[in-house]
């Protein structure tokens, strides 16, 4: 137990030192937080009051007076060559120019919009809209229909909108939330699972291709050897996921104080001052679209607080711990049979196997988290951590979780044996191309 | 002289062929050994049983009179032929890593090394790390590996290779150091030289089976063939049949050099009294073998045409 502990500390010491465990560790948050920030900062910068001069060439003539100005927007018909035009607008930041074609009516494809910068959809959605409703009219009218008619006929309708599930039942709100949290749950499993598997064979290479592993193994029992670096690894992985969350919150919360505003109530003042300039065709739309986004928004918060959170980051941690150690032990046997990267490959290939299934299980399981498929794949040890991960933010029976637990514990119990066996005699076979039929003699080799 | 190590009747099969067939080897408290054989007559699979890396099918091996244990790790310094260290890893670290492996402290580790540092004159290698080391000062950092938790029986696979001759020079003192200070050295090469100046008893082992085993004498007494080399100057025209000249040959003008041989009860007061008759003589003395010569003529070749003396 003693030699474990060495050998653990050893591996632990020597990863988290390593200059790419470090710029991983603090890169990643921040990178996170940027992506994060950059979402916000351009939904937010996409409602910014900023006045607009919107130049318009109206060769069909059919639009004069039905673009109205508004305090942040300023409509100018020209009559200029485009190209002239466009030679003007440069070096005027967040002016527009709208080239309408004499054919507009014919083809209403052939509306152009141009500016320095990218206009933002809301503006660019106004425009259209105008220009669309305008020849709607038109078309209407030719064909008849008064203009009475027309407004009547603009009604709006303002659906809710329920989910039914199997049981005819609707589905809480919290299924959003639910849906989120299980997947990034299991991605970020398969993900650790991966990259940490990996890396106990890389360990395992560097010391077999060292040839310090004679030395190592005299002091000390290969399978201590073994368990001391799977047990090491982990430990730089809970600790690089530890260092991620509290950087990854520490960051985000220094951003938002950065800015001096919650990002929720930003986006809605400007929501609704927005709201209020804008010309009142348009009003109807944004409230509704607006209400949605804030509904949602809500209750995405309100449902996430509803998540059984202490459960899913205990679960996490099991599965975790438990998946990893299935899957890192197989990769030290990997590792210790082979001599170079490209061996490596042939055998890595069916144990990323499962893995890769698991996570397109979960996909599934997310869908129906009480299917059977669901079912049994979070049973199967192989694939229970990521897939388990991705039901159990939706709600799984206590029962289940616990015999998918045990199943796990007996599966990594028996990965881990037979993993020791092959590892202990991989790791002093040198210049042997090693195949199945040969790996599996191993273990049944004495001594 | 008791024995440290007694490896008894040791069998070991992998799936095709036998690496040690009922191997049995003695070692003396306090000699160096000499563990010889071609490649791949199963010197590194009774170390690795030595070591406890691998365990035997059958047989035991007894360890200052007990049966090998865990624990017996910590008595035993191994330096595999295959040298290793963590590339990336410094020295000083390293080492003590190493040393805690074999069950000392960290305290003691760091005593142990302060010695050795200061004796190989290597203080300033402690930060660095090993990559950064040429391969004779990385050999030099792994012999410190070995030696430094003071095992009573050191196991070193071909010690010299990859030392210039100075430092195996170093090496070869320190060897002879340990010896005077009481430990038991387990001596592995292909380098007869180097078994003729060091060891005190051998085991050679061929195709899995120990052939010679014993002190240094008993096996220079066993391979001997009774034959003389004499030089002299003059011509010697006839001997007796009871002395066969295996060889004959002129080394200049008048000076010659015969190997002869006494057959039969022929007494080597004899020859000389037949030799002074006849010619001046320059020079008189056995053929002893050297261990190249055994060595080939134990594995199987014949004794090469060689005249091998011992002085």
């Amino acid at each position: 137990m003693k030699n474990i502990f060495l050998v653990l500390k050893r591996e632990y010491l020597v990863r988290v030192r390593k200059k790419s465990f470090i710029i991983m560790t603090f890169l990643t948050p921040i990178l996170i937080a940027a992506f994060y920030g950059i979402i916000v900062w351009s939904a937010v910068g996409s409602f910014k009051n900023e006045h607009k001069t919107i130049q318009v060439i109206d060769q069909s003539g059919l639009f004069k007076d039905k673009f109205k100005n508004d305090k942040n927007t300023t409509f100018e018909f020209i009559n200029q060559p485009i190209s002239e035009a466009q030679k003007k607008l440069k070096g005027k930041e967040g002016n527009l120019l709208v080239f309408i074609p004499a054919n507009i009516m014919e083809q209403p494809k052939g509306l152009q919009i141009y500016s320095e910068k990218n206009i933002g959809p809301m503006l660019q959605g106004r425009i259209e809209k105008i220009v669309q409703k305008e020849l709607r009219n038109i078309k209407l009218s030719k064909a008849g229909i008064t203009q009475e008619v027309i407004e009547e006929a603009n009604q709006n309708v303002d659906a809710q909108t329920f989910n039914l599930d199997d049981e005819g039942k609707t589905r809480s709100s919290s299924t959003m939330a639910a849906y989120v949290a299980g997947y990034a749950a299991a991605f970020l499993l398969y993900i650790f699972i991966l990259i940490y598997g990996a890396g106990v064979m890389q360990g395992v290479m560097e010391e077999k291709s060292n040839r310090i592993i004679e030395v190592i193994i005299s002091s000390v029992k290969p399978f201590h050897l073994m368990m001391g670096k799977i047990l090491g690894v982990a430990a730089v992985g809970l600790t690089q996921f530890l260092l991620w969350g509290v950087l990854t919150f520490g960051v985000t919360s220094a951003t938002q104080t950065l800015f001096g505003f919650n990002r929720f109530t930003a986006t809605e003042e400007v929501l609704n001052q927005q709201t209020a300039q804008a010309d009142p065709e348009l009003k109807k739309e944004i409230e509704k679209t607006q209400s949605n986004t804030l509904k949602t928004i809500s209750d995405f918060s309100a449902s996430a607080q509803s998540l059984p959170l202490i459960q899913i980051f205990v679960c996490f941690l099991f599965y975790f711990l438990g998946g990893y150690l299935l899957y890192s032990s197989l990769y030290a046997a990997i590792g210790a049979s082979v001599e170079n990267q490209q061996e490596a490959g042939q055998f890595t290939f069916p144990i990323m196997l499962p893995i890769i299934a698991a996570i397109f299980f979960a996909q599934l399981a997310i869908n129906q988290p009480d299917g059977a498929l669901a079912f049994w794949t979070s049973m199967i040890p192989f694939t229970s951590p990521v897939v388990m991960m991705a039901r159990i933010p939706f709600g799984v029976p206590a029962w289940e979780i616990a015999l998918s637990m045990v199943l796990l514990v007996l599966g990594f119990v028996g990965t881990t044996w037979l993993a020791a066996r092959i590892y202990r005699v991989g790791i002093l076979m040198y210049g042997k191309k090693v195949n199945y039929k040969e790996l599996s003699k191993w273990i049944f080799y004495k001594g | 002289m008791s024995n440290i190590l007694e490896a008894h009747n040791i069998v070991k099969q992998y799936a095709t062929h036998r690496a040690l067939d009922n191997v049995s080897v003695s070692v003396p408290k306090g000699s160096i050994f000499g563990l010889l054989g071609p490649n791949g007559a199963g010197k590194t699979s009774l170390i690795r049983i030595i070591t406890q890396i691998t365990a035997p099918d059958e047989g035991y091996v007894l360890l200052d009179g007990q049966r090998l244990k865990p624990d017996h790790i910590e008595d035993i310094g191994y330096l595999p032929e295959e040298r290793g260290l963590y590339k990336k890893m410094k020295v000083g670290e390293q080492l003590l890593y190493l040393a805690q492996l074999k069950g000392l402290s960290e305290k003691q580790a760091m005593e142990k090394l302060k010695i050795w540092f200061k004796k190989f004159d290597i203080k300033t290698w402690w930060t660095k790390s090993i990559e950064d080391l040429s391969k004779g000062m990385q050999q030099k950092i792994q012999f410190v590996a070995t030696v430094m938790h003071e095992p009573k029986l050191i196991i070193l696979d071909e010690p010299f290779s990859g030392f210039d001759p100075i430092n195996a020079n170093l090496i070869k003192d320190e060897i002879l150091e340990l010896r005077d200070r009481g430990t038991t050295i387990i001596f592995s090469t292909h380098r007869m030289e180097s078994v003729e100046e060091l060891c005190d008893h051998i085991a050679l082992i061929n195709k899995s089976k120990v052939i010679l085993n014993g002190s240094k004498s008993e096996i220079k007494n066993q391979f001997k063939d009774n034959s003389y080399s004499v030089r002299f100057h003059g011509s010697l025209d006839s001997l007796p049949s009871d002395f066969e000249v295996i060889s004959q040959k002129n080394i200049e003008n008048n000076l010659n050099q015969f190997n002869i041989k006494l057959v039969g009860d022929a007494s080597v007061n004899q020859l000389v009294g037949h030799l002074i008759n006849q010619v001046e003589l320059v020079s008189f003395h056995e053929n002893i073998p050297s261990f190249n010569q055994i060595f080939i003529k134990a594995v199987g070749g014949e004794i090469p045409d060689e005249v091998g003396s011992i002085s």
